[in-house]
C-alpha cells in the first residue's frame, strides 16, 4: 500500500472546466456537492483506503523566527496571488494508478448546473520509511 | 455490563484510594487500569458488588505499581494493605475531584481531559477519539495535567465557576467517536448539581438540557445545519425541556442571577414558542441585557443585536450591530441575515458569501454558502 495526499486548492491550481463560484450555484447544487464529498469519503472508509481528510480556512499567515528573545515575525494575510490550499484527503491505496483513479472521481464532484466541476487536484506521494531489506 | 454504572463509580473509587494514602496521580492511574479490566471481565463475570470489586482491584493495581516503582528506586514500599486507614465518613470525594480536575493551574484543554477521565471514567482512547487526536497525545496531555495538580491538596475547596467552565466546554464539543460528549457533560453536571446547592450549577444544567432537547432538529438527515427558525419543533424533546425549565425556575427563585441562568432563560423562551413567529423576542432581548450586564461578553452583545433585530425590526438590529467589532465571530453572518430581513438581498448575498469564507466549521460554511446561493438564485429570476 502507498499513501497519497490529494490536495484541493482555493487558488493556484489551473482553472477548472465548470468554474462557477459556489455562491452562484443553486442551494440544491450546493447540497448535492456536499453530499458527493461525504459519500466519497464514506466509500473510501468502506474500502479501507481512507486515512484522513480536513478542510482549511482560507485565512492564514506566514510566520518566521526573528532571533532569540524576539517574537516571531508574521506576514499576512496571504497575497491574492498566493497558492492557497483548501483542504486535503490522505488515502492509502494499492498503487499510483488507484490514487489517480480516486482523484479523478473526486474531481468529478458536481457543481453549477449539477455538472462535474472537473477541478484540478494535486496528487502527491508520501515519502516513506526506508525498507528493512535494502539489498 | 453496565458501562454507565462503571463510569459513575470511578470518581468515588479514586477518592477511596486517596483516603487510603495513595496520591491522586497514582490513584487515578490505578482506577483507570481497573476500569479497563472491568470492561474486559464484567461482561462474562459481573460482580455482585461492583464498587467493592473496583476498590479491591484498583487498590491491588495501585500496590503493584507502587511496589514496582519502589523496586525501581531500590527502596521499601511504604503503603501496604496493613497500613490502610479506614474510609472517611461524610467526605464527598466526587466533588473534590471536580475541583481538582478543573484546577485554575490547568489549561482548559487539560482540565477537560482530566475531568473526562477522572470524574467521567472515560478511557484515554475514548477521550482521544472524541477530540480527534492520537491516543498517545491525549495520554500525554492527561499525565502532564496530573503532574500540574500533584501538589494540590485533595481536600482543598475549589471554585465552582471553574468547574462550570470545564463542563460547558465539554458540552459544546458535541459528539464524534463513540462518546457523546454533550450527553456526558449533562451526566457530569447533573451529578454535580446533586452534590452542590449552587444556582449556577442548576443554571448550566438547565442550559444544557434545553439545548440538548433541540438536538434532533438541529441537523437535517444529510447532516446539514437547520437554523432555529426552520427547525421542526415537533422533534424537540419535551421531556428534556420540561426538566430544563423546572431546574431553571427553581434556580431563579433564589434570586442570585448568573450568566448560565440567563442563557438558560433565553433557551427556555425559545423552547416555549410553539412556532418561530410566537417567540417572545422582547423578553429575550431583556435577558440578553442581563447577560451583557453580567458578562460584558462581545458574543452576547452580538446575539443581542440579532434579537433586537427580531424584537424591534432589522434596522434596529443593524444599528446595534454597528456598535460592535466587525472582527467578532459570526458578525458578518448576522449582518447578512439582518440585511435580508431589511429587504436588501444584494448586500445580504454578498455578506453571506463573505461569512462562508470565514466560517469556523464545515456545516456552518455549507449553510452560509447555501444562503448566498438561495439569494443569488432569487436575484437571477
Amino acid at each position: 500500500m502507498a499513501k497519497y495526499l490529494l490536495l484541493k486548492h482555493y487558488r493556484g491550481a489551473p482553472a477548472s472546466v465548470n468554474d462557477v463560484p459556489m455562491d452562484q450555484w443553486t442551494p440544491e447544487e450546493v447540497s448535492a456537492h456536499v453530499q458527493y464529498m461525504q459519500d466519497f469519503a464514506a466509500r473510501l472508509e468502506g474500502t479501507g483506503e481512507f486515512v484522513d481528510g480536513q478542510a482549511l480556512s482560507p485565512e492564514g499567515t506566514f510566520v518566521r523566527y526573528d532571533g532569540a528573545g524576539r517574537p516571531p515575525v508574521t506576514d499576512g494575510p496571504f497575497a491574492e496571488t498566493k497558492d492557497l490550499i483548501a483542504g486535503w484527503m490522505v488515502i492509502d491505496v494499492e498503487n499510483y494508478e488507484r490514487a489517480l483513479e480516486l482523484a479523478g472521481e473526486l474531481s468529478a464532484a458536481p457543481g453549477a448546473g449539477g455538472k462535474p466541476i472537473h477541478e484540478w487536484l494535486e496528487v502527491r506521494p508520501f515519502l516513506t520509511a526506508p525498507p528493512t531489506i535494502s539489498d | 455490563m453496565d458501562e454507565a454504572l462503571l463510569r459513575t463509580l470511578a470518581p468515588t473509587v479514586i477518592g477511596t484510594l486517596v483516603r487510603r494514602g495513595a496520591d491522586f496521580t497514582a490513584a487515578e492511574d490505578a482506577v483507570q487500569d481497573a476500569l479497563v479490566e472491568a470492561v474486559r471481565v464484567w461482561r462474562d463475570d459481573p460482580p455482585r458488588d461492583p464498587k467493592g470489586w473496583l476498590v479491591t482491584v484498583s487498590w491491588r493495581k495501585f500496590l503493584d505499581a507502587a511496589r514496582a516503582d519502589a523496586s525501581r528506586r531500590h527502596r521499601e514500599v511504604r503503603v501496604d494493605d496493613e497500613t490502610m486507614p479506614a474510609a472517611g465518613e461524610g467526605v464527598d470525594d466526587t466533588l473534590q475531584l471536580y475541583f481538582l480536575c478543573a484546577h485554575p493551574s490547568l489549561t482548559p484543554a487539560s482540565a477537560v481531559a482530566l475531568t473526562l477521565r477522572a470524574v467521567g471514567g472515560l478511557t484515554t482512547r475514548q477521550i482521544a477519539q472524541a477530540y480527534l487526536v492520537p491516543e498517545a497525545t491525549m495520554a500525554q496531555r492527561i499525565s502532564r495535567a496530573k503532574r500540574t495538580v500533584s501538589g494540590v491538596r485533595f481536600n482543598q475547596p475549589g471554585d465552582v465557576a471553574t468547574v462550570l467552565r470545564v463542563l460547558y466546554l465539554v458540552f459544546n464539543e458535541g459528539y464524534s467517536g463513540d462518546v457523546d460528549l454533550a450527553a456526558e457533560a449533562i451526566r457530569l453536571t447533573r451529578q454535580l448539581a446533586a452534590k452542590t446547592n449552587h444556582e449556577e450549577v442548576a443554571g448550566l444544567l438547565a442550559l444544557m438540557l434545553l439545548h440538548h432537547a433541540r438536538r434532533p432538529a438541529r441537523t437535517g438527515p444529510d447532516g446539514r445545519l437547520v437554523p432555529l427558525a426552520e427547525q421542526d419543533r415537533s422533534l424537540w424533546n419535551t421531556r428534556l425541556i420540561a426538566e430544563g425549565v423546572d431546574v431553571l425556575q427553581t434556580a431563579l427563585t433564589r434570586d442570585r442571577l448568573g450568566e448560565f441562568q440567563a442563557q438558560a432563560a433565553i433557551a427556555a423562551l425559545h423552547a416555549d414558542a410553539r412556532t418561530a413567529e410566537a417567540t417572545d423576542w422582547v423578553q429575550i432581548v431583556e435577558w440578553y441585557d442581563e447577560l451583557v450586564r453580567l458578562t460584558d461578553n462581545p458574543v452576547a452583545r452580538l446575539n443581542r443585536a440579532v434579537a433586537v433585530g427580531e424584537a424591534d425590526g432589522p434596522r434596529a438590529g443593524l444599528a446595534a450591530l454597528a456598535t460592535l467589532d466587525p472582527a467578532l465571530p459570526r458578525h458578518t453572518a448576522a449582518a447578512a441575515y439582518l440585511h435580508e430581513r431589511d429587504g436588501d438581498p444584494v448586500t445580504a448575498a454578498r455578506l453571506y458569501a463573505e461569512a462562508a469564507r470565514s466560517a469556523p466549521n464545515l456545516p456552518e460554511r455549507d449553510h452560509l454558502t447555501r444562503q448566498a446561493a438561495r439569494l443569488n438564485a432569487q436575484l437571477r429570476r
